[in-house]
């Protein structure tokens, strides 16, 4: 079998970056935008806010409890509240606050993970959020949001900020490709089709959306037309497009950079065994957690590949009735 | 002086028949409900009747959202039936509603839920995240020049919670003079004694220790209550916490300190002897 380069895209910043330049720019928009920190805004890049607007950032220390608490009070108060911590520590630590402080009363509190996923890579298990989109997505009248890359995080900090209410944005640590190389238009609830296709389609988010994109293009190249769906409205879903990719492809892979349990795999699978079943295929990291390792190791090592993502695609299709 | 003496006296006694009143309210409305937390509420009714009758409050029941209103945020959910029965006597909502606390359909939820009625500042039920939410209200009231003040009410067992420290610790480190904690000290939490399942002494020293400017006071006795809270706001750079010594279930001798009432209603019978021993009957 020839060997296949993956498809040459250009490297972009990380979503972390992004998110932290974009919440910037949105400060100068926005009077009434506070950001709160636990202690990490050098990590999760909301130390560009502190700089901007020293009078509107409050690092409580490392305390995600009293951090979420205070951003509960702050917005009961009228403010837009942005909080960012590590994805664990935000949804793991904190989640009863979540549910309590912000959930409950839908106050507008934006929340943003990043180091989330197994890209982290040498911090190691204790730092990556594999479980963050179970535990957001639980959360009632919570909306989550995933970014491909840069260009659709600063996208969809804006889309954050139009929502009276909480909203969940996942980022991540590493520089990512950029797939939006022109521009691209986020809307919640709404999915967008990258390529399109016809054998089956490739539905994912994150990172998984530039290896679904290199995997459209491996299986093309061994005549299979793949559909590739970026589903960066996790809640809530596209479920119209979700079941149109059903209807006229016939098969679905989902990718995403989580345990298998309750991410975006179990949401397309809840959704179209209601709407429109049709055989489906995952890619994520089953259960179990990874280890400490270089990000681009480990996403070999655990199987979140183009090549990991054309293999479930090729075995999918095999499935579809004749 | 004399007249003033006087009227203070009469006001008082006035203060003293509200805390009667709201006592009748919360045994009437748990034991209607066969649920709920009299006990933990009945220790903490002489400080929500200073709060919200005393004139300690800036507040308006018609304009439950006013941005410069002083808030209240009963960090101890379960002691809805006392700021439930404050809030309705106080007007924010008919007092016949009380009836219905812990019925489907009813704004009066089992533990207060902020949105669902009037008057409520905080979802409150998972103990300990009441001073964060207080933290959150003072800083904004700070970055927006407002003068209101931010009265927290926290249980004994409740600051067991390691998050109501955290909050400590910020509320010290923003100088929130805005900012009270009171602490309803009933020395007991739902297993036993306060002494016995988790110790705080010295209860005091450990908020002084967090930077608070500490105040303490017999939780029942009208005049000083109404002057410590009125003390409260008196301490530029600094916020206040009052460790309030009380009764759980004060006022009903059966209940008093014993915590197996602890998240009970009383029977009928026994809601009969109680409000018997308040002289309702």
């Amino acid at each position: 079998m020839e060997v296949i380069a993956p498809a040459a895209r250009p490297l972009g910043k990380s979503t972390r970056e992004a998110f932290g330049e974009a919440l910037r720019d949105l400060g100068y928009a926005r009077p009434d935008v506070v950001v709160v920190d636990a202690d990490l805004n050098t990590s999760t890049r909301t130390q560009l806010f502190a700089v901007a607007f020293p009078d509107r950032f409050y690092n409580v220390g490392i305390a995600e409890s009293n951090l979420v608490g205070v951003a509960s009070g702050l917005a009961a108060c009228g403010k837009q509240v942005w909080i960012a911590s590590f994805g664990v520590f935000l949804l793991a630590n904190a989640f009863d606050q979540l549910r309590m402080s912000v959930a409950l009363p839908r106050l507008n509190v934006k929340l943003v993970g990043t180091h989330t996923g197994i890209t982290v890579g040498e911090d190691g298990p204790s730092q990556m959020a594999v479980e963050d989109m179970a535990l957001a997505c639980a959360l009632a009248g919570v909306r989550v949001f995933v970014p491909a890359d840069e260009v659709e995080t600063r996208a969809m900090v804006q889309a954050a900020a139009e929502i009276d209410g909480p909203v969940y944005i996942r980022c991540g640590r590493p520089p990512v490709p950029v797939v939006h190389e022109s521009g691209c238009v986020f809307r919640p609830g709404r999915a967008t089709v990258l390529r399109e296709g016809s054998d089956l389609t490739l539905a994912a988010n994150g990172i998984m959306v530039a290896a679904s994109l290199d995997a459209a293009e491996e299986l093309a190249r061994q005549g299979l037309s793949a559909r590739v769906l970026n589903l960066s409205s996790v809640k809530p879903i596209d479920e119209d497009a979700l079941e149109q990719a059903a209807r006229e492809t016939g098969a679905l892979v989902v990718a995403e950079e989580h345990l298998a349990h309750g991410g975006l795999g179990s949401i397309v699978a809840r959704v179209l065994s209601a709407r429109y079943p049709v055989p489906l295929g995952f890619v994520n990291l089953g259960d179990t957690y990874a280890e400490s390792g270089e990000p681009r190791a480990l996403v070999e090592r655990y199987g979140l590949t183009a090549g990991a993502i054309a293999q479930a695609a090729r075995a999918v299709v095999l499935r579809k009735p004749t | 002086m004399a007249d003033a003496a006087a009227l203070q006296a009469a006001s008082l006694e006035a203060l003293r028949e509200k805390a009667r009143v709201l006592r009748k309210h919360i045994i009437t409305m748990t034991t209607a409900a066969r649920s709920g937390h009299p006990s933990s509420s009945l220790s903490a009714v002489e400080i929500l009747v200073a709060l919200y009758f005393g004139g300690i409050l800036r507040h308006d029941p018609e304009r439950p959202t006013w941005p410069e209103r002083d808030r209240f945020i009963l960090s101890k959910g379960h002691a809805a039936p006392a700021l439930y029965a404050a809030l309705a006597e106080a007007g924010y909502f008919p007092v016949e509603e009380l009836a219905t606390l812990r019925r489907i359909g009813s704004r009066l939820e089992g533990h207060p839920i902020l949105g669902k009625l009037p008057g409520v500042e905080a979802s409150t039920g998972s103990l300990g995240q009441g001073l964060s939410i207080g933290v959150g209200h003072a800083l904004a009231g700070k970055l927006d020049s407002l003068p209101y003040h931010v009265f927290v009410m926290t249980g004994d067992g409740e600051v067991d919670e390691g998050q109501v420290w955290e909050a400590a610790l910020s509320a010290s480190k923003y100088r929130l003079d805005n900012l009270t904690c009171i602490v309803d000290h009933n020395g007991y939490q739902q297993t036993g004694s306060t002494r016995d399942v988790m110790p705080l002494s010295p209860l005091p020293d450990k908020w002084r220790a967090f930077g608070w400017h500490t105040l303490e006071v017999d939780g029942h006795d009208l005049a000083a209550v109404l002057s410590t809270l009125a003390a409260a706001r008196a301490f530029p750079g600094q916020p206040v916490a009052i460790i309030a010594y009380t009764r759980k279930g004060k006022g009903v001798s059966f209940v008093e300190s014993d915590y197996a009432y602890h998240g009970k209603a009383l029977s009928p019978e026994e809601a009969d002897r109680a409000l018997e021993e308040l002289g309702w009957k």
